[in-house]
């Protein structure tokens, strides 16, 4: 009786991950097409043929397509890769620890902490938080940067975690994180008010987000964070897994979720915070993404979820920026419009099917 | 046959709460405690008594104020979370809500105590699973989604989780809260036969008291005073037990049913009732009901007689000699409103 009920087990999961592995490989296989295509598509556009070349022999007819692919476009679609894995490996770390399908770094102002913490050093500084005033630091001063944006969404973080405890619905705790989310925003704008015109157009620039610019060591910095958040993300995926039943079941199965806790949010914080310092606030791609990896894969196991979650945000990443850049055209859209019009329709087709909402946790 | 093994042990425990500035507040005090293998308790009492605080304290989720506890000999505060894990499992009245998580998973979850940092089931832990969930006989329904499932297979599913972290002791606060009469019965039939099958000590809190008293080896009463009452069920109804802890206007627990009493301090004119018991038992009830008081005697100037006549029940009323029949228990009761009530 056992055996076969652990044989008929056994079958059906063999069906499931062979499922899977189609996805998985076919998702890998896109995503490799997409990095090309990121390559090769611009406002010059670059024969596919010659973007193999310089990939594999590091050379080309034109110095210029040589140049523009080696020091532009494989820096900014390795960004986009990193992007792409940390926002939404940070948003699915929130929505399984406040248990809410609507958590996200942007939607719980995890983001504007993270771009307040930015400002405190510019300010201190004398300068405006932007790109080019990024970009002027050397090694240390990224490093500084990233440090301060990552402990700007940590306090935030924190707020949000500690008014949890206290409120356990679902969608008050939204309202709580897009509240505190206002007040950190308006504290920068308190400062930009007394900001000179030109920095502040810098500014607005910067919140429209570009995964452009990221280059040479500032692109050694932000992968060593993101892959160290994505480390630290993936070792408590068993902690992940447990919280699912709640804090309280949690701790009946010995986690010790205060640690278990201080490990989630220093990953969060790392992902959101180096990736918001350097291409800006990026909204919906940490909410969409877990979404639509769930929905993909039909599970909440994180040992699954965290890693396809990773394919799927890398995929949406490398998607919006071949976007837009609008293919054919001079013209680039930043890339948080983009990310938004995809993203924004992600969440209203979540709270419309899930009318249930403040019950469920989804 | 060998001596049965003690699980959990409290002596001179006080449960309560630290308040500030160095005061507490006690619910209860100087309760010793034991709690063996295989046995099946209850802890029963009214709302308010402290249940919960006396669960959580000997879970360890919260701190005793005084005394000691220990689980298989071991002192409670020297265990580590992840060893009280392997010791002691838990069934809470939290409602689990994950999308996406099939049975399966659910109950592969119990065996987090013992894989390793990334959660890997090894073939010994599979096998823990799928035993855990024959016994609870949930094996069917292991590829279903929980959001799919009904609130008694759902508590079963969560037993069958605590049951795979392969504990000697199981703790369930209020296991039968959210579901059905017979979900209810069966939950409790489960827990009986769990306790007997595998040798676990199970710890249940609840308010089904009739449920309780037939399933429990041993029944806890923790009274709203902090005085707490151990003994089989048995020895504790008739104690008269239950009749002080539940005591509240209108309310009278029947040591002859095991039940509560809805309708005794009734005022309204008094009547006799006689005949086949269980016509009596249940005419019985509805004269209560519309407030009669109720009496044996045969010499009542009004009196009903209850018996089968061809295994068809009827009700013959006496009123000062005149005798009148009914053949259903509505047209009785009409006919003694209109008595009543001139």
């Amino acid at each position: 009786m056992i055996h076969q009920n652990t044989e008929a087990g056994r079958t059906i999961s063999k069906s499931h991950s062979s499922f899977r592995k189609i996805v998985v490989s076919s998702l890998i296989f896109l995503i490799i097409a997409g990095f090309l295509l990121d390559i090769m598509l611009g406002s010059v556009s670059i024969p596919f043929r010659e973007v193999v070349r310089i990939l594999f022999e590091q050379t080309s007819e034109q110095t210029a397509w040589l140049y523009i692919v080696q020091k532009i476009r494989i820096p900014k679609a390795i960004t986009a890769v990193l992007v792409g894995c940390g926002l939404s490996v940070s948003g699915l770390q929130m929505q399984t620890l406040f248990r809410n399908p609507l958590a996200g770094p942007s939607e719980l102002g995890i983001t504007a902490g993270a771009a307040l913490g930015v400002a405190v050093v510019m300010l201190s500084n004398g300068h405006i938080t932007s790109m080019p005033a990024i970009r002027q630091l050397g090694i240390s001063g990224s490093w500084l940067i990233v440090v301060a944006a990552s402990m700007g969404s940590a306090l935030v973080l924190f707020l949000v975690v500690l008014i949890a405890g206290r409120i356990r619905d679902n969608v008050v705790l939204l309202i709580v994180g897009v509240m505190i989310g206002t007040i950190t925003l308006s504290v920068i704008s308190i400062w930009q008010y007394f900001s000179q015109p030109e920095q502040l157009q810098e500014y607005i620039l910067w919140t429209f987000g570009s995964l452009g610019g990221v280059t040479d060591y500032h692109l050694y910095v932000l992968a060593g964070t993101v892959i160290m958040g994505l480390v630290l993300a993936f070792a408590s995926s068993k902690a992940l897994n447990v919280l699912l039943l709640g804090e309280n079941y949690a701790r009946s199965m010995g986690l010790t979720v205060g640690w278990a806790r201080a490990i989630i949010l220093a990953s969060t914080s790392l992902l959101t915070g180096s990736i918001t310092a350097f291409c800006g606030p990026i909204g919906f791609i940490g909410i969409a993404v877990p979404q639509l990896t769930r929905s993909l894969f039909n599970t909440s196991n994180h040992r699954v979820l965290i890693p396809c979650t990773c394919l799927i945000g890398t995929l949406l990443m490398l998607a919006c920026d071949i976007i837009a850049h609008m293919p054919g055209s001079q013209t680039v859209l930043p890339i948080n419009i983009v990310t938004s019009l995809l993203g924004a329709p992600v969440v209203i087709w979540i709270i419309v099917t899930r009318s249930n909402l403040r019950a469920s946790f989804v | 046959m060998t001596a049965r093994k003690s699980i959990l042990t409290a002596v001179d425990l006080s449960i309560g709460y630290r308040l500030s500035k160095g005061q507490t507040y006690k619910i209860a005090g100087h309760l010793q405690l034991n709690l063996w293998q295989g046995e099946l308790v209850c802890l029963l009492g009214p709302n308010g008594a402290g249940k919960s605080t006396l669960m959580r304290t000997l879970a360890g989720l919260h701190p005793a104020l005084e005394g000691y506890i220990s689980i298989t000999n071991l002192p409670l505060s020297d265990l580590k979370p992840q060893d009280l894990a392997r010791k002691l499992s838990m069934v809470l009245t939290e409602r689990v809500e994950a999308g996406n998580l099939t049975v399966y998973e659910l109950v592969a979850l119990g065996r987090y105590p013992y894989t390793s940092w990334l959660g890997t089931l090894t073939a010994k832990d599979v096998t823990k699973v799928y035993e855990a969930m024959d016994v609870i006989g949930i094996t069917a329904y292991q590829h279903r989604s929980i959001q799919y499932l009904s609130d008694g297979e759902r508590q079963k599913v969560m037993l069958a989780r605590a049951l795979a972290q392969d504990t000697d002791m199981i703790m369930l606060d209020e296991p039968t809260a959210h579901l059905d009469l017979p979900s209810r019965v069966e939950m409790m039939q489960l827990l009986h036969q769990l306790a007997k099958k595998t040798q676990k000590a199970i710890l249940l809190s609840t308010h089904e008291l009739d449920l309780a008293l037939q399933a429990a080896d041993k029944v806890w009463l923790l009274l709203p005073d902090g005085n707490l009452q151990v003994g089989t069920p048995e020895d504790l109804v008739l104690k008269g037990a239950f009749e002080s802890a539940f005591a509240r206007n209108g309310l009278h627990f029947d040591q002859a049913t095991g039940g509560f009493v809805l309708h005794r301090d009734n005022q309204g004119p008094v009547i006799g009732l006689s005949g086949h018991k269980d016509l009596v038992f249940w005419t019985r009830r509805a004269l209560q009901r519309e407030g009669f008081r109720i009496e044996t005697d045969q010499t009542n100037a009004y009196r009903i007689e209850a018996l089968f006549t061809n295994n068809q029940p009827d009700w013959t009323l006496y009123q000062n000699g005149i005798s009148v029949q009914y053949n259903s228990m509505a047209e009785l009761l009409a006919a003694l409103q209109l008595w009543k009530n001139n």
